[in-house]
């Protein structure tokens, strides 16, 4: 048990001591300074010229958005075709079958959107060719389109004022042979050395030794797992997603690759105070982050490592944990841990069944994703934790009698609107399409009975973490919902694209309307954002809106579960 | 937008090339000098391949050590967990029966004394470990069933105990068709 408790601690600590010289390693690479890694810089102008690209051309904010939106449609169309033709396409040796197109048009949209609802199972489900051309492929650039965004809001927030916002495809492309690549290397090398398979062979028959026959589904894992975690995409290569033997085979294996999903996004954090210069400032945003994620990890760890009541009863003895759906070489702890760090950082990876963890678990992870912003997935996380430092700076603006600033620049109706706008879309989309699915079940609970794999409370709980994790672009799921049907695919695919790109588009307009506006040099009747109190007030600001507004949704599902359960 | 478009198509394919092409090509280098040339690491027994050393696979016979219950009965090629639910009564109402079963066929252990990774499903279907405390359960019932001593048995546990890695980090456990592997040749000298 105490060696569990230290495997966390280990993972956790980790993870900060090597963000932060990733975080002034990612400053340095967007600002363009020199780094060790220039090395890459003729690999660079190799794509940029087969892109036709000019790479130093400074584009406005508009302008950040068209190229973002045209380069995504491609890839969507690209996924699509590839996923509907598969089964007739080359790397396919387990003869699985090309999709259905509303399956297609989910997964495409899925991957698409650095989410991971996937509504196949990776074994009998994808071809080799669209595991690695489809799925990694679109977790690497998703991912590094999440970057090149927050980077576009970082260079709106640098003083004085500015029309150009530095070149969309230069971020993004320096995302990948900087960052991704090359850390993704590493992380698949430790992966292999662990025994993930790395093939292109098939499953391979065989007889075990009391005498069954089984078949061992493989392929090329290793490298897709890597990106999968880094990339906070958390699309897994098997059915089980991590918690499966060969894609996360030791305890080791399972710390490196929970570690290379908190590792970018909490750099980034850093990366903000370097980029800035403005180290205080990205202090703050750490300090409300892991803040929020302990709230959420403390009691997670805690009814895990208890296990079920209702079993014990039984007779059963109890000091594993709740094992249901866990891996006896990750253990409750990591299991818990991992939940955790998978929801509040959109990656929804998992290595233990979220559906077989205890009410308050569950509850933990959904409103992880709920306030989507203690560290959240890579770049996007602090896009939407901006969205609440405006509101949090117009509120205090208010509270104080001064005009509302965020570094030199004014806060105006126009960005609150906006700010409010992709604020109150998550828990729109997220309550609205659990009444929803709720209604269409009880009209009709016998036409939808394969929905929900477990009764009363819990299955509510099974749509609602659904749709939560939709919007919050996770991916995780309680897989027990029967989702692969029109009704799953389709309206968690428009939540999936409307919450992926509103959040996106917001955030980057408020950041082209401050850049353009006159910056007041701050004085000592400034609100100033770097400082402990103004923490305290983006905190209240994120738990008022982002959990507040679910409360009662909650009260239906776990906590009623949970009550029924002690 | 016009100039957009063809960019963004082009760099797709540069992109391709690199993240589809290069990428898979050095991790898949690297993985022929890995355990199992990246194929995955096999375990073989009297010249036959009988299983994946990370993979677990079912042993309900009452003379192995058995692994966990599975919801995808340990096939190989469909993991997955039960995703049921911790307050689902037709869940409870089987864990409960597992629980009856395990007493039943280790009469030696004390209600209270099951350990929990017998009764519950593992998340992949596939898990290839149990607890030392989930072998230690079965040595009595093995030991009867074999004509072994219960020390010899319990020896061929001990010999297969896993510690935490950096003796502090993570869960003890054991390899289920190691254990079994081993068991049979023990069976084996005994004869």
């Amino acid at each position: 048990m105490f060696s569990e408790l230290l495997g966390i601690a280990v993972i956790f600590g980790a993870t900060v001591l090597l963000a932060i010289p990733l975080g002034r390693y990612l400053a340095t690479v967007y600002r363009g300074d020199q780094s060790w890694s220039d090395f890459l810089a003729p690999l660079e102008r190799l794509l940029f010229r087969a892109g036709g690209i000019d790479a130093s051309r400074g584009m406005r904010w508009q302008q950040h958005l068209v190229a973002l939106l045209t380069i995504n449609l491609v890839w969507f169309l690209f996924a699509i075709l590839v996923l509907c033709t598969q089964g007739s396409l080359p790397l396919n040796p387990d003869a699985n079958p090309s999709m259905a197109p509303d399956l297609a048009f989910n997964t495409a949209i899925s991957f698409l959107v650095n989410c991971n609802l996937q509504h196949y199972s990776g074994e009998s489900g994808l071809s080799y060719l669209s595991q690695v051309v489809v799925i990694m492929f679109l977790q690497f650039v998703s991912a590094a389109t999440g970057m090149a965004a927050c980077v576009v809001v970082f260079n709106a927030l640098k003083e004085g004022s500015a029309e150009k916002l530095g070149n969309f495809y230069d971020y993004f492309v320096k995302s990948l042979t900087r960052v991704l690549l090359p850390i993704s290397l590493l992380v698949a090398l430790v992966l292999v050395s662990q025994g993930t398979p790395m093939t292109f062979a098939g499953k391979q028959p065989l007889i075990t030794l009391q005498g069954d026959t089984t078949a061992v589904s493989r392929g090329p894992v290793a490298a897709m797992v890597a990106i999968k975690e880094l990339g906070t995409n958390g699309g897994g290569f098997f059915g089980a997603n991590s918690a499966h033997p060969l894609e996360n085979p030791t305890y080791l294996t399972n710390m490196v690759e929970n570690f290379a999903l908190v590792l970018i996004p909490i750099a980034m954090v850093f990366a903000l105070g370097f980029y800035l210069r403005r180290r205080k400032l990205s202090y703050m945003v750490f300090g409300v982050m892991t803040a929020g994620f302990f709230l959420l990890l403390v009691p997670t760890v805690y009814y895990e490592m208890q296990g079920n009541p209702a079993i014990a009863r039984m007779g059963a003895d109890m000091s594993l944990g709740a094992m249901e759906g866990k891996e006896i070489r990750l253990g409750a702890a990591a299991s818990a841990y991992w939940g955790i760090t998978n929801t509040i950082i959109s990656c929804g990876s998992v290595n233990s069944m979220h559906d077989s963890h205890m009410p308050i678990s569950g509850m933990s992870e959904m409103l992880g994703m709920m306030t989507n912003a203690f560290y959240g997935g890579v770049g996007v996380g602090l896009l939407n934790f901006f969205v609440f430092v405006i509101i949090a700076v117009f509120i205090s603006g208010l509270m104080v009698g001064r005009t509302p600033e965020l570094l030199g620049k004014k806060i105006e109706a126009r960005e609150m609107k906006i700010a409010l706008l992709v604020a109150l879309l998550h828990p729109l989309l997220i309550l609205a399409g659990t009444a929803l699915a709720a209604h269409l079940y009880v009209s009709n609970p016998t036409e939808y009975a394969g929905w929900l794999a477990n009764p009363g409370y819990h299955g509510f709980s099974e749509m609602l973490y659904e749709f939560t994790s939709s919007a919050a672009n996770n991916g995780s799921g309680f897989e027990g919902l029967g989702d692969n049907t029109p009704f799953w695919n389709i309206s968690t695919g428009v939540v999936l694209l409307l919450s992926r790109y509103l959040p996106i588009i917001g955030p980057v307009a408020i950041a082209g309307l401050l850049a353009r506006k006159k910056y007041t040099p701050e004085s000592a009747g400034t609100l100033r954002v770097d400082t402990a109190t103004f923490g305290l007030m983006v905190f209240f600001v994120i738990w008022i809106i982002a959990a507040l507004a679910f409360f009662p949704a909650l009260a239906l599902g776990p906590l009623a579960e949970h009550f029924s359960l002690y | 937008m016009k100039n957009n478009l063809a960019s963004a198509f082009r760099l797709t394919l540069a992109l391709l090339v690199l993240c589809c092409g290069v990428y898979p090509a050095l991790v898949w280098g690297a993985a022929q000098l890995a355990p199992g040339q990246g194929q995955g690491v096999q375990v073989s027994h009297k010249g036959r391949v009988v299983g994946f050393d990370n993979v677990g696979q079912k042993f309900d016979r009452p003379e192995y050590f058995n692994s966990r219950p599975s919801a995808v009965d340990y096939r190989a090629d469909g993991s997955g967990g039960s995703n049921k639910g911790p307050s689902n009564p037709a869940y409870l109402a089987e864990v409960h029966t597992r629980v009856g079963a395990f007493l039943q066929q280790n009469p030696t252990l004390n209600p209270g004394q099951v350990p929990v990774e017998m009764v519950t499903a593992s998340g992949s279907g596939l898990d290839p470990h149990l607890s030392p405390a989930g072998a230690y359960a079965q040595v009595e019932r093995i030991a009867r069933l074999r004509g072994l001593p219960a020390a010899r048995v319990k020896a061929v546990v001990d010999a297969h105990v896993q510690e935490p890695i950096f003796v502090m980090l993570g869960p003890s456990k054991v390899n289920v068709l190691q254990l079994n592997l081993a068991l049979d040749s023990l069976s084996l000298a005994g004869k």
